[in-house]
């Protein structure tokens, strides 16, 4: 019996395991997970929900006649509007390709001397980027801004992309995962003759790969959701995500299509990090703060 | 990696004559010089909006600054009159340390719990269950479900549900009244929270010597609660840092959630909380210098608060 539900969960067999116990922890696993996955189902099954019966008393969780109808009306809707949706969707896909992109390069440049070399000042950065993983971006949102409008950058995609480069937490996890590298093969490739930038470039990026999707997987979300905060006020020059939030405040009628943009906004960070994974998990296990 | 490639550390022995610290450090940084020219662009950002805004808002508490006249000190009034006379600032850091307290501490040891029960499943089950409990905190901005399962009419679900279960008759008010609104906050703040670190956990739990386990089996280890104290916790002490660091951050940074969900300003401040009352003074009313004070406190408290756990993580597995 025990091994039969063993092989039914997968349970590899372990040590100083009791079944019972094995059995009250999955249960509670799976009250738990309900939980987390129930939202994400409903709000999956609303965008495909008919009017009629996004509006029915008592609430039903399930549809029951599928239809695309939301989406069509999405894009009829914006269509018609007087910024296209295309223009929202171009706008957050700049911010979320550039921020991610350059997050990725500027982040390894920074953690590759931090992880195999000391030098003069090393130690005293490295200390300053784990203090600000201790505090979140609120506390610096009021001089940012003056910052932002000192460098003239309001109302531009610059003042969203450029900090979201240098995220403190993509060094430190690159820096983390570069550690693991073995010197043996930077010095060979010293030996041949090649300059740090080349390193840097040609042995260190290939080699971390798996941190790369992970510094993804943690900035694309943010971007992706970015509704523009108070930087961007140019209607032409916004956010999907802000878009959403217009849609969802024009109520009963546009319920549906408030439904649909937000498949839409939920579905492209879950792809992406069922593709990507294993690759996280790699780096991840690489996160540990030593004291 | 004890053994740094260090071009530096070997030169040394070449000159046998006292050199100067000074011309010592010229010829490190020198020698160091590509490894600066790296790091510059990341820094660079960096300083520019993480570190000189600290030092900014560190700097502007003292003053008076509303951003059309000129700065003007004023010394320790900012805080003065933030801890005796703004009674909403009380409120707000009640709310907050409420947060610390429930979902801080609850979602860290629900990330671990979990992490920890997903780590017995096989590979494919595994990573299926890491998806259902990440997925929340990385779906966007989607917490407004939560606005339709708690709306106020007899459309929103859980009144559906309660009112056709019969506990109660006409529909409640959840997101407009005090008694509810910050037990439904605190909800789905822990359903966004299982994040970066509950990653590490699953990545952490993985990589631990199944040898140490066998070996403490030898030692007399019984049951997986003695594996858990003994062995586990202690070989994850590394990820149980940086997962602390994580989710302490988070739950003094609550604000999103709740101007999603209860509006700004919510009812009687019931859900209100520093970050919003900084929210307050930054972006509506101009008041900086006083923004800056609000700032000043929340950064100390969640430096404060880490420093603690961190004490305390060490204890772990003694």
């Amino acid at each position: 019996m025990t091994s039969k539900v063993r092989a039914v969960f997968g349970m590899p067999k372990r040590l100083n395991r009791s079944f019972t116990v094995s059995l009250m922890l999955f249960a509670l696993l799976g009250v738990f997970g309900s939980f987390m996955v129930l939202p994400l189902i409903y709000a999956f099954n609303n965008a495909f929900k008919p009017l009629d019966e996004l509006f029915i008393f008592p609430p039903r969780f399930w549809v029951n006649n599928p239809t695309t109808e939301n989406f069509a009306d999405l894009i009829n809707l914006m269509g018609n509007s007087w910024v296209p949706l295309s223009r929202y969707i171009a706008n957050t896909l700049l911010i979320t390709i550039l921020g991610t992109a350059g997050h990725i390069l500027l982040a390894s440049a920074a953690a590759y001397p931090l992880a195999k070399y000391r030098f003069p000042g090393s130690k005293v950065l490295f200390t300053i980027v784990i203090l600000s993983l201790m505090f979140s971006p609120h506390v610096t949102a009021i001089p940012n801004y003056m910052v932002m409008s000192w460098l003239g950058w309001i109302n531009t995609h610059a003042s969203i992309i450029v900090p979201s480069l240098a995220f403190s937490l993509g060094l430190f996890l690159m820096k983390q995962f570069m550690e693991q590298i073995p010197d043996a093969l930077l010095e060979a490739a010293k030996i041949d003759g090649a300059n740090e930038y080349r390193i840097f470039w040609s042995i260190v990026m290939p080699n971390v790969k798996p941190a790369w999707l992970t510094l993804m997987i943690l900035q694309f979300p943010a971007l992706w959701g970015t509704d523009g905060g108070s930087f961007i006020y140019s209607e032409n020059l916004k956010t999907l995500h802000y878009a959403l939030s217009q849609i969802v405040q024009g109520g009963i009628a546009r319920a549906g299509v408030g439904a649909a943009v937000a498949l839409l906004l939920m579905i492209v960070p879950i792809t992406l990090f069922i593709i990507s994974q294993s690759s996280v998990m790699q780096t991840m296990a690489t996160s540990g703060m030593k004291e | 990696m004890q053994a740094k490639i260090t071009k530096t550390a070997a030169a040394p022995a070449v000159h046998t004559r006292q050199v100067g610290w000074w011309s010592l450090l010229k010829r490190d940084l020198y020698l160091s010089r590509h490894y600066y020219v790296l790091m510059a662009p990341f820094m660079l950002i960096f300083f520019l909006f993480t570190v000189i805004p600290v030092g900014i808002s560190l700097g502007l508490s003292f003053f008076h600054f509303n951003m059309l006249e000129l700065p003007r000190f004023v010394g320790w009034q900012n805080y003065s009159r933030l801890f005796l006379n703004d009674d909403v600032f009380l409120i707000a850091l009640k709310n907050t340390l409420l947060f610390a307290v429930i979902t801080g501490p609850v979602s860290y040891i629900a990330c671990f719990l979990f992490a920890w029960i997903i780590n017995e499943l096989s590979p494919k089950i595994r990573a299926v269950m890491t998806l259902v409990f990440y997925a929340p905190s990385i779906s966007g901005n989607v917490f407004f479900i939560w606005l339709i399962i708690f709306s106020g009419d007899s459309y929103g679900y859980m009144n559906g549900f309660l009112m056709r279960l019969g506990v109660v008759l006409e529909p409640i008010q959840w997101l407009a009244d005090e008694k509810y609104v910050l037990a439904i906050v605190i909800i789905v703040q822990l359903w966004l929270s299982l994040g970066t670190s509950f990653l590490a956990f699953i990545a952490g739990l993985q990589t631990i010597d199944r040898s140490l386990v066998e070996a403490g089996t030898v030692d007399g280890i019984k049951n997986r609660w003695q594996e858990l104290w003994y062995i586990t916790l202690p070989s994850m002490r590394p990820q149980l840092m940086f997962g602390a660091v994580m989710q302490i951050t988070a739950s003094f940074a609550v604000a999103e959630i709740s101007i999603a969900l209860a509006g700004f300003p919510s009812v009687n401040y019931a859900a209100h909380t520093v970050v919003t009352h900084l929210m307050d003074f930054g972006t509506i009313r101009f008041e900086m210098g006083y923004a800056s004070a609000i700032a000043t406190v929340l950064f100390a408290l969640m430096l404060g608060t880490n420093v603690l756990t961190q004490k305390m993580l060490r204890k772990i597995g003694e």
